[in-house]
């Protein structure tokens, strides 16, 4: 598995960010959680990608590596995360500070996570503004304004001066995004950023993340474990499962035609994909523990297309032009037998 | 979904008549001092659910659907009888719950079991599984201790489980398995009526089919009447024979499903299921309704809506509207109704 033949991206731009073989480990009492294990991607510029994954997939992981979050016990223990020719896992502490926040931003799924509880909206964001750029304290004021504008909060001026309480969930979100793009950083890695936002307000959120991206050329990484919100936002998608990238492709080839059949479970699990009253597709049994995953294809024993071969890691490989799929057995149509 | 057009012709298995619940914040010392002293403070009361009438047949699933803050829960919550209602009344198949006997109230209260969303925080951490499943019926003598362990192994069975694990305790089991746990519970003490608030809002995706089929299986099964609580429009459409919409405290629409997703009438429904992401929705701009919920604190005058509404008039702002039957078994709260 050479790292090279995977990153082939079914968008040939320069990429913003290239992700070769990742691995973040976790050096547990219990033993070494392999939480990602062998990630690769490129996220082109002004694209989204959808990282989709279930919980313990280490979809979060990934994000958190890319912009040097992992805590201890976790390490970053091989691959390269490539920026601008930079590998961003061998950075120092200091060097990386520079990048943060500045270049590469992160938007959590909490709010409050991001935004200081006791300080001042323009206290944070006039601080992060001058923590990069050497402006004077009305300048980064004039340009936190603005930011907050930009990201539909009515009245800035004002808002300015509240404390992150003074915020309902949504908007206390739309301040974060905010702070993420004081700098028009050129990557974003968002965590579940509307997962705990109402459907209208996460709505809000989508339409205005959408034209930021549009208008900006930041490219996004969208952490999820909501296919639908990645079907309407996102270019490409990889779908993680116990720490690896099962699939990769762009958002209409993934989600119309699967090749995964894991991908093809979850997207057949979605309520709406199901006739009403009828008993939903699901996938049986759980995610196996990342402490003891089986040898071969993690997926093997909740797989109904799972055979001998299986009991062999399978490769990520291209199985269509444009489109890699770590499974011996992929959903194939018959005239695409051959070809693959 | 006949019983919503048909009027059932014995007593709805629940019927609620204006009910309405009320919490207040009593003013701290300081507030009742600066009150004395002429200060314009006044004790805060939040209409968490606002005159509601609602009434499910037997056998029927009703799913409820509201934003965070639309007092769902809390209609929930009265509806099994954990939370007394500050105005109005419960009639359980026709008998007011409030005038029962104490041998009745008992009987009616078991009868009607809830299902919470978190499996983490509803179950105890201390507690065996076998106890926690198998404590309710012991207690009520509706197994003896002869039968006692059967009777759970049973229980376990039909929600899912393996009686093998009933030595277990909750910590070590998965968010679904917990789920599986909880409903076992709920059912053990024989109910009719489920009041799911929530129930899978928790889960991943491919778990959250899994269970949604367990509660149809079981509907089947064990002729139960459902009180399905959701804020995921997906869930409810798949399950529900009927779907009531509220918004700050009030009923706002309700129709069986599969006309309110084909023909909703309010404008709340209408904007709520055009914010919903839908997976087969490809790189669209996602429609945004304007604000957010006001504070229920402060409610607006007239439709709670007005404030949000595309098509609000100058009478939404002084008047509420009613709840009219627009078409059999389907009835809507708006002024626009009228003017046709």
């Amino acid at each position: 598995m050479t790292a090279a033949s995977i990153s082939a991206s079914p968008i040939s731009a320069a990429p913003t960010l290239e992700v070769r073989n990742l691995q973040t480990h976790f050096f547990t009492r219990a033993g070494v959680v392999k939480a990602v294990d062998g990630v690769s991607f490129t996220v082109p510029r002004g694209k989204v990608l959808g990282l989709v994954g279930e919980s313990g997939s280490g979809k979060t992981v990934t994000g958190f590596s890319i912009i040097g979050l992992v805590d201890p016990p976790g390490r970053i223990v091989g691959g390269e995360i490539l920026y601008q020719g930079k590998n961003l896992a061998s950075l120092s502490e200091e060097e990386m500070r520079h990048l943060r926040g500045n270049r590469i931003a992160m938007i959590f799924q909490d709010p409050m996570m991001t935004l200081n509880p006791v300080l001042r909206i323009d206290t944070q964001m006039i601080e992060t503004v001058r923590a990069h750029t050497k402006v004077s304290h009305e300048e980064a004021r004039q340009r936190a304004r603005d930011t907050l504008g930009m990201v539909g909060i009515p009245s800035p001026d004002e808002r300015l001066k509240s404390y992150p309480h003074q915020f309902s969930g949504g908007m206390r979100q739309r301040v974060a995004i905010a702070i993420a793009l004081l700098h028009r950083p050129e990557l974003i890695v968002a965590d579940e950023p509307t997962t705990a936002l109402d459907v209208t307000i996460q709505g809000q959120i989508l339409a205005e993340v959408q034209k930021l991206a549009a208008t900006t050329g930041t490219s996004l990484i969208w952490i999820t474990h909501d296919l639908s919100v990645v079907a309407g936002l996102a270019d490409e998608i990889a779908v993680m499962y116990a720490g690896r990238v099962v699939e990769h492709g762009l958002v209409e080839q993934v989600l119309d035609r699967p090749l995964h059949p894991y991908t093809a479970g979850l997207i057949g699990s979605v309520p709406s994909r199901n006739k009403r009253g009828e008993p939903l597709r699901q996938i049986p049994g759980m995610t196996p523990s990342l402490l003891s995953l089986p040898a071969g294809c993690a997926f093997r024993s909740r797989c109904p297309r799972a055979g001998e071969e299986c009991g062999i890691e399978p490769p990520i490989r291209e199985i269509l032009p444009g489109r890699d799929a770590r499974c011996h057995r992929p959903i194939l149509e018959a005239a695409e037998v051959a070809s693959a | 979904m006949s019983a919503t057009t048909l009027a059932p012709a014995a007593a709805p298995m629940i019927e609620l008549r204006g009910i309405s619940r009320r919490f207040e914040k009593k003013l701290d010392f300081a507030g009742r001092i600066a009150k004395r002293l002429g200060a314009p403070v006044r004790e805060e009361i939040v209409h968490a659910v606002d005159g509601v009438d609602l009434s499910i047949a037997k056998g029927e699933v009703v799913g409820l659907v509201g934003e965070s803050g639309c007092g769902k829960s809390t209609l929930g919550r009265m509806v099994a009888g954990i939370l007394p209602p500050s105005d109005g009344t419960v009639l359980r198949q026709g008998r007011d719950i409030t005038v029962l006997n104490t041998q009745d109230a008992r009987e009616a209260k078991l009868r009607t079991q809830m299902i919470f969303q978190d499996p983490y925080a509803s179950l105890n951490p201390r507690m065996r599984v076998a106890d926690i499943v198998g404590e309710a019926p012991h207690v009520h003598g509706i197994v003896s201790g002869r039968d006692w362990n059967d009777y759970v192994d049973e229980q376990l069975r039909r929600a899912g489980l393996d009686p093998a694990l009933k030595r277990r305790y909750p910590h070590q089991f998965s968010g679904g398995q917990r789920q599986r746990i909880g409903i076992a519970r709920a059912l053990a003490v024989k109910p009719d009526f489920l009041v799911c608030d929530e129930a899978v809002a928790a889960l991943d995706v491919s778990i959250q089919a899994q269970i949604l089929n367990l509660f149809m299986k079981l509907r089947r099964e064990l002729d139960l009447t459902y009180l399905f609580i959701s804020h995921d429009l997906g869930v409810v459409e798949h399950l529900s024979d009927r779907v009531v919409i509220m918004y700050l405290g009030r009923v706002v629409e309700s129709a069986p499903a599969a006309e309110v997703f084909a023909r909703a009438n309010h404008p709340y429904t209408v904007s709520l299921l055009s914010a919903v992401p839908r997976i087969d929705s490809r790189k669209r701009a996602f429609s945004v309704v304007q604000g957010e919920i006001p504070s229920p604190l402060n409610p607006p005058p007239g439709c709670h809506f007005h404030p949000r509404c595309p098509h609000a008039m100058p009478r939404c702002k002084v008047e509420r509207p009613a709840l009219r039957e627009i078409a059999p078994g389907h009835i809507s709260a708006c002024h626009l109704n009228d003017a046709s």
